[in-house]
């Protein structure tokens, strides 16, 4: 068994609004193995974003209430990340568990050299000199792969590309070699041929550090080469969850199959109709209390709608949450490896 | 394949089995939206409402207009009657506020003053709304040339000393209300110039105005459907903010002697003759100041609550 | 093949912009292509490369530096104002961002009924019924039309943005990265709606998109563009099974595919560095800095686009001696 370096269990964040409570995140447990990529996938607004943040601690304190009835915990190595105080969190965040975030352009300071920067994240966990740490920064830069690295430490974010300072954002946050990396959509504002350079260089750069990585995106294409697991989020929970191949081969979530057979593959014929969803995701401020993805499912029953189905153990990895894997469910007309096993 | 949980199945089979009934996306069209749909203007004054300091400078503004026409009524004297024996009267039964060094009713005149006041200040805020928007909406869709005279001229009329064209002009024109009005919005509308030509400029780089061009739509339709209701907002705020100062710089400029013409009155110039007597009948001045800071606050109150309900960031 | 009648035709359209005193971006820099009737003509590129410039020039609401857009054989670049008018009854353009392109002040049926108004086409109970009816057209019911663009989701939206462009039946359509700002499931939506509409109503469209498998399953002819050229142009199985130049080449390898065996067998080609910037470039192939097969009379000459087998164009001066 591998090593659990996080552990979440039952983390609810809600946020208040000026239309009411927004339920964001409603009920997720997950763990995070030492060294492995875990991909978080969903669309806007269900919730995979809030989860990292919460992670970080860097949710807005006064609009957000973390927990719920049963209480919430986020394990990193055991303690429990929710109970440390805003100093503690501050010693953690950027040392031990780091964050990038989609925007480079808005994520680095504007009027802050490049260098000092990723000197600054350094000197605040380490008590050397800022010689020593400004010789740090010029390494990490290097490692990222910024060509002539010396003189761009002396530069500002805006004369640096896109693609440069999504690396740049890198190097900020594994200067002090983190444990963990959260990289929250890295590659989303960048062009494909960057984004194939930095999905790399995090990957090389994970095995080089040792690096658990939760990688949090909408693309599934950019999840298929990195990703160990994927867990697939939908209306705030977790609907189903497996390793890259289960996910990718055998899912067994009709949102999984929907979100994967929208995607126009190279091969299919032009023009083709492509699977779509009907309507959109629901309002999380009055959320369902049944499956959130029933009015959308076109396998759904009617207990879909009255009540949230049972979670479904397939595999050591695999998991999925939805009525139709219940021994009395309709079976026919779904898709090819959908339902395994008769009971 | 085993299940997580043993699942505790309620006896009643039959009624399970109709639950697992295959019904798909049946009774819903998956389009529905949110509940009823409110107007952008609906939706500001629900968020207006709910800010409580904003409703507060509301009643409080009402309160104060409403004393201003209704007081002189009910308190039955007139502002202009000089009675030699009530000089310097503190507040009594009859005078509510007491009397002036010349023995006139001072309820009756700050209500009066009042009237004068808000009468100028909002004069000068219509003055300034207009040209500014006008020259504003002008500058930012035309630019080029146009652009770059209406904003050079801003700038002019923006660097001069302000003081000074106030005396000048109440030299040249007497004083007068008008000469005050006038000196007053003269340069006022710069800043609201600026404030419009920024907005439109960023504005017609929206797609929706560039929808409208590739439809056909004209320049006219462009300013009146697609800029201006967009603006609107904006607007509002900024004139609301406005009311209040132009009131101040009245009261400024009657305090120094360039205000309204006896017996004409107003705020200002009821605390300037107030201030000669401060040593002894403090009321006088203590009660046109009163009013003064309870107008500026609620328009301040107001403009902040309308700032806060039009911020977009702010909507849901 | 049958006879193509040609709806649109540019003829090496320049757009420049004048950024500061004496530096000039060259957005649009010599393009030149076909739209054929009835077909969807992809145009795919990285940020920066043109292609929104190029979209928004076709549709004249960029006037252009050089070269001329013949619509139906009337360049549009030199229409009278009524001329333009009548242009506009039969082009249309839909927009990236379904936030920006709505009036937030404008309820739907009024922005949908826009053009019918400027056009002056229906009245009355006619207008109302058409707005239903387009409303209908794009699976939205007629309940939503007295609503306000923020109550609805982004992928409404787009379908709200596409009812307008609809409203005045246009012939020819630029799509100008219509589900960039759209999630997956989404995007599905709005692209079968667009392929339906296009085979209902004969539409041409003209495609932008970064997005290469989306713009690969819409269109019949794909153009890539890199820093304000065309550097490939070809139908689009032959382009994406087939491409030629070093730049498509490794812009086809860096797409992910969103399956993970097909993933660790594909061999991509890298591609160091990134995209110069557009303002004063440099003489000769604008790829040349970046390209491995680069040599010196690529950095002096601009390769103009050649038919190198039919249907098939590219402006390399080597990709003869590239090869597959």
């Amino acid at each position: 068994m591998d090593e659990k370096i996080l552990e979440v269990r039952n983390l609810s964040v809600s946020f208040h609004t000026y239309a009411g409570t927004s339920h964001a995140v409603r009920g997720v447990d997950f763990y995070l193995n030492k060294g492995e990529t875990l991909a978080i996938v969903g669309e806007s607004g269900c919730g995979k974003t809030v989860t990292s943040k919460a992670i970080m601690g860097l949710l807005p304190m006064e609009q957000t209430e973390i927990g719920g009835s049963e209480g919430a915990e986020i394990l990193f190595n055991g303690e429990d990340l929710l109970k440390k105080s805003e100093n503690e969190m501050t010693a953690i965040r950027g040392s031990k568990i780091s964050m990038i975030f989609q925007d480079p352009m808005t994520s680095l300071n504007p009027t802050m050299r490049i260098g000092e920067q990723i000197a600054e994240s350094i000197l605040i966990h380490n008590e050397i000199s800022k010689a020593d740490a400004l010789k740090k920064a010029l390494e990490m830069l290097e490692m990222v792969k910024i060509p002539n690295a010396a003189q761009r430490l002396k530069q500002y974010p805006f004369e640096f590309s896109g693609g440069m300072r999504q690396r740049a954002m890198i190097a900020v946050a594994l200067a002090c070699r983190p444990e963990i990396l959260i990289a929250d959509e890295p590659t989303t504002a960048l062009d494909v041929t960057i984004q194939a350079q930095i999905m790399d260089l995090i990957g090389e750069l994970q095995k080089e550090l040792n690096m658990a990585v939760i990688l949090v995106t909408h693309d599934l294409g950019v999840v298929a080469s990195v990703a160990d697991r994927i867990q697939v989020m939908y209306a705030g929970k977790i609907v189903e969850r497996g390793s890259v191949d289960e996910i990718f081969y055998q899912s067994t979530h009709p949102y999984t199959r929907a979100l994967l057979s929208s995607v126009p593959k190279i091969h299919t014929n032009n023009k083709e109709t492509l699977y779509s969803l009907k309507g959109t995701p629901p309002d999380l401020i009055h959320p369902p209390t049944g499956c959130a993805f029933a009015p959308r499912c076109e396998y759904g029953m009617r207990i879909c709608r009255n009540k949230y189905p049972e979670t479904v153990k397939f595999s050591e990895t695999q998991e999925c949450s939805c009525w139709l894997h219940h021994p009395k469910a309709d079976h026919s007309g779904l898709p090819e490896n959908m339902v395994r096993g008769n009971r | 394949m085993e299940m997580v949980e043993k699942r505790t199945l309620p006896q009643e089979n039959d009624q399970l089995d109709d639950q697992f009934e295959r019904i798909g996306t049946e009774g819903l069209s998956g389009e529905d939206i949110g509940e009823k749909s409110l107007t952008y203007w609906a939706d500001v004054w629900r968020r207006f409402r709910s800010n409580k300091l904003a409703i507060f400078g509301l009643v409080l503004l009402i309160l104060v207009v409403l004393l201003l026409f209704v007081g002189p009524m009910v308190s039955g004297q007139n502002y202009q009657k000089i009675e030699s024996g009530m000089k310097n009267q503190l507040p009594s039964k009859e005078h509510w506020f007491g009397t002036d060094d010349m023995g006139r009713d001072l309820f009756t005149r700050v209500c009066v003053g009042g009237r004068v006041s808000i009468y100028i200040g909002l004069c000068c805020t219509l003055v300034m709304f207009v040209i500014g928007s006008l020259l504003g909406a002008l500058a930012g869709l035309k630019g080029g040339l146009v652009d770059d005279l209406i904003m050079r001229f801003c700038e002019f009329l923006g660097n001069l000393p302000y003081l000074i064209v106030v005396v000048i002009l109440s030299v040249v024109l007497g004083r007068s209300t008008f000469s005050l009005i006038f000196a007053m919005s003269l340069t006022a509308w710069v800043g609201t110039t600026r404030m419009v030509r920024g907005q439109i400029l960023q504005l017609k780089e929206q797609d929706y105005v560039q929808a409208a061009r590739a439809l056909g739509a004209s320049t006219g339709r462009i300013i009146l459907k697609h800029l201006l209701p967009n603006t609107m907002g904006i607007i509002m705020v900024d004139i609301t903010m406005a009311v209040p100062g132009f009131i101040f710089s009245e009261a400024f400029l009657s305090y120094i002697g360039l205000g309204v013409r006896p017996p004409e009155t107003s705020w200002g110039a009821l605390a300037s003759s107030g201030q000669m007597q401060l040593m002894f009948y403090p009321h006088q001045l203590f009660f046109p100041c009163v009013m003064i800071v309870l107008t500026i606050l609620s328009f301040h109150l107001i403009g902040d609550g309308l700032s806060d309900a039009l911020d977009p960031k702010l909507r849901k | 093949m049958a006879e193509k009648q040609t709806l649109i035709e540019v003829r090496d359209l320049k757009k420049y912009f004048k950024v500061g005193k004496k530096q000039i971006l060259k957005a649009v820099d010599g393009v030149n292509f076909k739209i054929y009737k009835g077909e969807t003509l992809g145009l795919v590129g990285e940020s920066g490369c043109g292609k929104t410039t190029c979209g928004k020039t076709v549709m004249g609401l960029y006037p252009a530096t050089g070269g001329q857009v013949f619509f139906d054989g009337v360049d549009i670049h030199g229409l009278n104002k009524k001329e333009k008018k009548e242009f506009t009854r039969r082009a249309q353009i839909i927009f990236q961002d379904p936030y920006s392109s709505l009036n937030p002040r404008m309820t739907v049926a009024d922005i949908i009924g826009e053009g019918i108004d400027i056009h002056g086409l229906y009245k009355g109970e006619e207008r109302k019924e058409k707005i239903l009816e387009l409303l209908d057209l794009v699976g939205l019911n007629k309940e939503h039309s007295l609503r306000f663009p923020h109550e609805f989701s982004g992928g409404q939206r787009q379908r709200i943005g596409i009812a307008r462009a609809l409203a005045i039946e246009p012939e020819f359509i630029v799509c100008d990265e219509p589900i960039s700002a759209l999630d997956v499931s989404i995007q599905a939506q709005v692209v079968n709606l667009l392929i339906e509409l296009q085979e209902k109503k004969n539409l041409t469209y003209l495609f932008i998109a970064h997005d290469l498998s989306m713009v690969k399953h819409i269109s019949d002819r794909v153009g890539v563009m890199y820093l304000g050229n065309m550097v490939e142009f070809a139908t689009s199985d032959v382009l994406y099974d087939r491409p030629l130049h070093p730049y498509t080449k490794a812009l086809m390898s860096s797409i992910p595919i969103p399956d993970p065996k097909e993933e660790k067998q594909k061999r991509r080609i890298p591609l160091e560095g990134e995209i110069p910037s557009p303002i004063n470039p440099k003489p000769g192939c604008r790829f040349a800095a970046r390209c491995k097969y680069a040599t010196e009379a690529c950095t002096h000459e601009t390769p103009g686009l050649r038919e190198v087998e039919p249907e098939h164009f590219v402006a390399c001066h080597r990709v003869e001696e590239i090869g597959e």
